[in-house]
């Protein structure tokens, strides 16, 4: 009973992060933009968070600065991309690359400091219970966060104007612009977002998952996101069930190595990859589904005539 | 232009001495236009004589370097097109402002404030769409509907605005004859409630049918406002280009020769979420003749395109056979070396690179078709050079200096070139996809002249195109594609332009192929 809840809980915490840097960006690409910089995004989420944890004692503030960077590097990428009008492909890979060296710099003086780890929540009485207690009811704000977040984006795709007009922009930046809608406004709100939920998951890096600095500890989260997000197809549901299923797999190849099952390490280490590939092109074979998703301009620059 | 008749109380809308200019380009130049409430208002012009500017700056998309609008005898700003919007102004596109991927409620919510709610506003399309006989299915993806359709949508979306004025951009570029009566009869109905419609067209039969008054203009300015009913077709031509428009003159049919381009058979599945199918196709293009395929825009017209000049395989290798070799697998160079040439729809980009030189853009359809241009991999600047200038020389491509970029050229000029190149070549098969789609009248006179020439001097060419016009002028034998279904192939003086109407809706599709749900 105990092992399984420990599975659980490590499955939910290798599955976080992946869920919130994919939400972000997911918002960022249906709005027609595609920022490869999720993983420098996060990186510097992680650096700067923990720094301010550790510098204030305070788990909160380093929250609330690993957002703040995520939004500026966020904005960074927006006011080349939209308002210089940059190839988006070339700042994405470039702000990665900034947000990895930065971030080896920035974190030089914190590598081996003792961290401030973010503490769970605890739910009187539903805490309380036999293995759904810890699992569910015991995590820090973090996860409920992520959850949130992502039922909160499905539900304005959905439901909301917002929703709407983001869709709209993805869909053709032409004859949202034609219609009055600012094309370039709608997309900077839309990669701050993506840079917000970007720290936050390196904040989930350096303050839960190892509450410690350790250089380039975002080791391809930001990609495994990105990925993410074109094989579930640009649906919220989706990227959560995804990012639980890399998880979960990812999760049990190392349990399997702990316990010596005769498979090649290596296999076991690609296997979350193609798990989680295979499963996510299964369910997105609806292929009305997929037209309505995928943001038809996405990664095109888009200047009006003005 | 004066400040005459019935002073300023009684117009709608006036706009006053407006300029814009881009650059050193001037667009409009103090251009002066008013409406009255229930007037149907043409706009008529040439390509880039400015028509497209001038309403953007009416609609709010665009702000004017200098004069002003007022509405209702007042002095307005329209900064955007919701501000347009808000005062009843409204607009539909000629390449329309639609979202594939939303579906036909989202896409009017987009251009409706207020609050959110799809149920409220499905009601309130669908009580405006069958008032005026536009029916509409709230819920389906714009995607899945056909152009004319799509267009109902722009209408009713403006329609539920209760507009004061409404813009019609080019609507009937993609509309059956019939989809263009129809539209008609709303477009009098709104007239007669009082709406002012501004309408923009190149097609003057319908002008001179449908408006009241027409403001023309030309390298933008006004050049003349006149009542359409009291001109004619051809002067009304005279007034937008300034000089008469020369009439294609075509010489009398040799007997046919044999087929030079044969489809059997073909069915292709879609390319891509948005791609046409192409359902059993067949299709034969003889030597001394222009064989015609109408249709609207998007209904498989690129596709047939593609696989025809081998941008595409087809299935099986018989069934696209050129001067009777099966070709359905080889590339297009290999085709062209069979004495095929094919010319594209999209000028820059397909037919030519933007950036390089007309020599280099030469070179690029030309390196395998003998004319030694190409010697053991190495370019032979000279000779294309050479042969640049004289596809420039006989088919009247103005630039202003000697290699100049393809994008430098006007679309008209563009397109005499990347037509001249092919001809040039003196192809004996000449596929060409909308051939003077978006080219001044000058430039699409000489064009089609052109490919009536070649075809009397034996060639096979097949035209595909969405412009009757255009057809009836230059096509020897017709045939319609309907959603990726090709009908029979008619003899020009055998069909009117009803039936080609009613075949451009899909009458036809039930008969070949796995038929789906059939338009109405």
């Amino acid at each position: 009973m105990n092992g399984l809840e420990a599975v659980l809980l490590t499955i939910i915490t290798a599955s976080t992060p992946l869920l919130l840097a994919a939400v972000g960006e997911l918002v960022t690409e249906r709005s027609g933009v595609l920022n490869l910089g999720v993983e420098g995004m996060m990186i510097m989420g992680a650096v700067t968070g923990f720094a301010a944890a550790h510098t204030t004692g305070s788990a909160a503030v380093g929250v609330a600065a690993a957002i703040a960077t995520g939004v500026a590097m966020a904005l960074l990428f927006a006011f080349l991309t939209q308002t210089l009008a940059a190839n988006q492909m070339a700042t994405g890979l470039a702000l990665t690359l900034f947000g990895i060296g930065l971030s080896g710099l920035i974190g030089q003086s914190f590598t081996g400091l003792p961290g401030v780890k973010l503490g769970a929540v605890y739910l009187p009485w539903l805490s309380d219970l036999p293995l759904v207690g810890p699992v569910l009811f015991a995590q820090d704000v973090l996860v409920y966060a992520s959850v949130a977040i992502t039922a909160a984006v499905a539900w304005m795709f959905k439901r909301t104007r917002s929703g709407l007009v983001i869709r709209a922009v993805g869909s053709n930046h032409h004859s949202a612009h034609a219609l009055g809608y600012d094309v370039a406004g709608v997309r900077y709100r839309c990669i701050a977002f993506g840079g917000a939920c970007a720290g936050l998951a390196g904040a989930y890096l350096s303050l839960v998952y190892t509450p410690q600095w350790i250089e380039n500890m975002a080791a391809g989260r930001g990609w495994i996101a990105l990925a993410l997000v074109v094989f579930a197809t640009w649906s919220p549901n989706r990227v959560a069930v995804g990012a639980y299923l890399f998880g979960t797999v990812w999760i049990m190849g190392l349990y399997a190595q702990a316990i010596g099952v005769a498979i090649a390490p290596q296999f076991l280490a690609s296997l979350p990859y193609l798990v989680t590939i295979a499963a996510l092109l299964a369910i997105s074979g609806n292929r009305t589904l997929t037209k309505v998703n995928t943001p038809a301009c996405i990664g095109q620059t888009f200047v009006p005539d003005r | 232009m004066e400040n005459t008749d019935d002073g300023a109380a009684g117009h709608l809308l006036e706009a006053e001495e407006i300029v814009k200019r881009f650059g050193d380009f001037t667009a409009n130049d103090r251009v002066s236009l008013r409406l009255r409430p229930g007037e149907i208002h043409a706009l008529l012009g040439e390509n880039g004589a400015g028509k497209s500017t001038l309403v953007k700056i009416i609609y709010g998309s665009l702000q004017p370097t200098a004069g002003r609008l007022r509405w209702h005898g007042e002095a307005v700003t329209v900064p955007s097109p919701a501000a347009a919007r808000a005062l009843g102004i409204g607009m539909v596109f000629q390449h329309f402002s639609l979202f594939d991927a939303l579906t036909v409620v989202e896409n009017i919510a987009l251009a409706v404030p207020g609050r959110f709610d799809r149920e409220a506003l499905a009601g309130r399309v669908a009580r405006v769409s069958e008032e005026y006989g536009l029916p509409l299915d709230p819920t389906a993806l714009v995607a899945d509907l056909p152009v004319g359709v799509r267009q109902r949508i722009e209408v009713v979306r403006c329609l539920l605005q209760e507009p004061c004025l409404l813009i019609m951009d080019e609507p009937t570029a993609v509309l059956t004859p019939q989809e263009a009566r129809q539209l008609f009869v709303t477009l009098r109905r709104l007239a007669d409630e009082g709406c002012a419609v501004l309408y923009i067209s190149h097609r003057l039969e319908e002008v001179r049918e449908l408006c009241h008054r027409a403001t023309i203009l030309r390298h933008g300015r006004v050049v003349a406002q006149v009542d359409p009913g009291a001109e004619t077709a051809g002067s009304l031509a005279r007034l937008m280009v300034g000089a008469d428009v020369q009439s294609v003159c075509v010489a009398a049919r040799e007997p046919s020769g044999v087929a030079a381009l044969t489809v059997t058979r073909l069915s292709l599945p879609a390319a891509g979420a948005f791609g046409v199918p192409l359902r059993n196709l067949s299709l034969e293009v003889r030597g001394g003749e222009v064989t015609a395929v109408a249709g609207v825009a998007g209904n498989g017209q690129s596709e047939l395109f593609e696989v025809l000049s081998g941008e595409r395989p087809a299935p099986t290798p018989e069934s696209v056979t050129i001067a009777g070799e099966p070709c359905g697998s080889r590339d297009i160079t290999e085709r062209r070396r069979l004495g095929a040439a094919f010319v594209p729809e999209e000028r820059l980009g397909h037919s030519a690179v933007p950036g390089f030189g007309l020599g280099e853009n030469v070179l690029l359809t030309r390196h395998a078709s003998g004319d030694g241009l190409v010697r053991t991999g190495f370019i032979n600047g000279g000779r294309t050079r050479a042969l640049a200038a004289r596809v420039t020389k006989r088919f009247d491509v103005r630039f202003s200096r000697q290699d100049q970029e393809a994008n430098a050229l006007s679309g008209g000029n563009l397109q005499k070139f990347v037509v001249g190149r092919e001809l040039d070549r003196k192809p004996r098969i000449l596929v060409i996809n909308q051939p003077t789609w978006g080219v001044d009248a000058g430039a699409a006179a000489l064009i089609r002249q052109a490919l009536v020439d070649r075809a009397r001097e034996g060639a096979a060419v097949l035209v595909i195109s969405q412009d009757l016009d255009e057809i009836f002028e230059i096509a020897d034998r017709i045939a319609v594609i309907s959603r990726g279904v090709l009908s029979d192939t008619f003899a020009a003086d055998g069909i009117d332009r009803e039936r080609i109407g009613m075949l451009m809706a899909g009458a036809h599709e039930a008969s070949p192929g796995p038929a789906r749900d059939p338009r109405t």
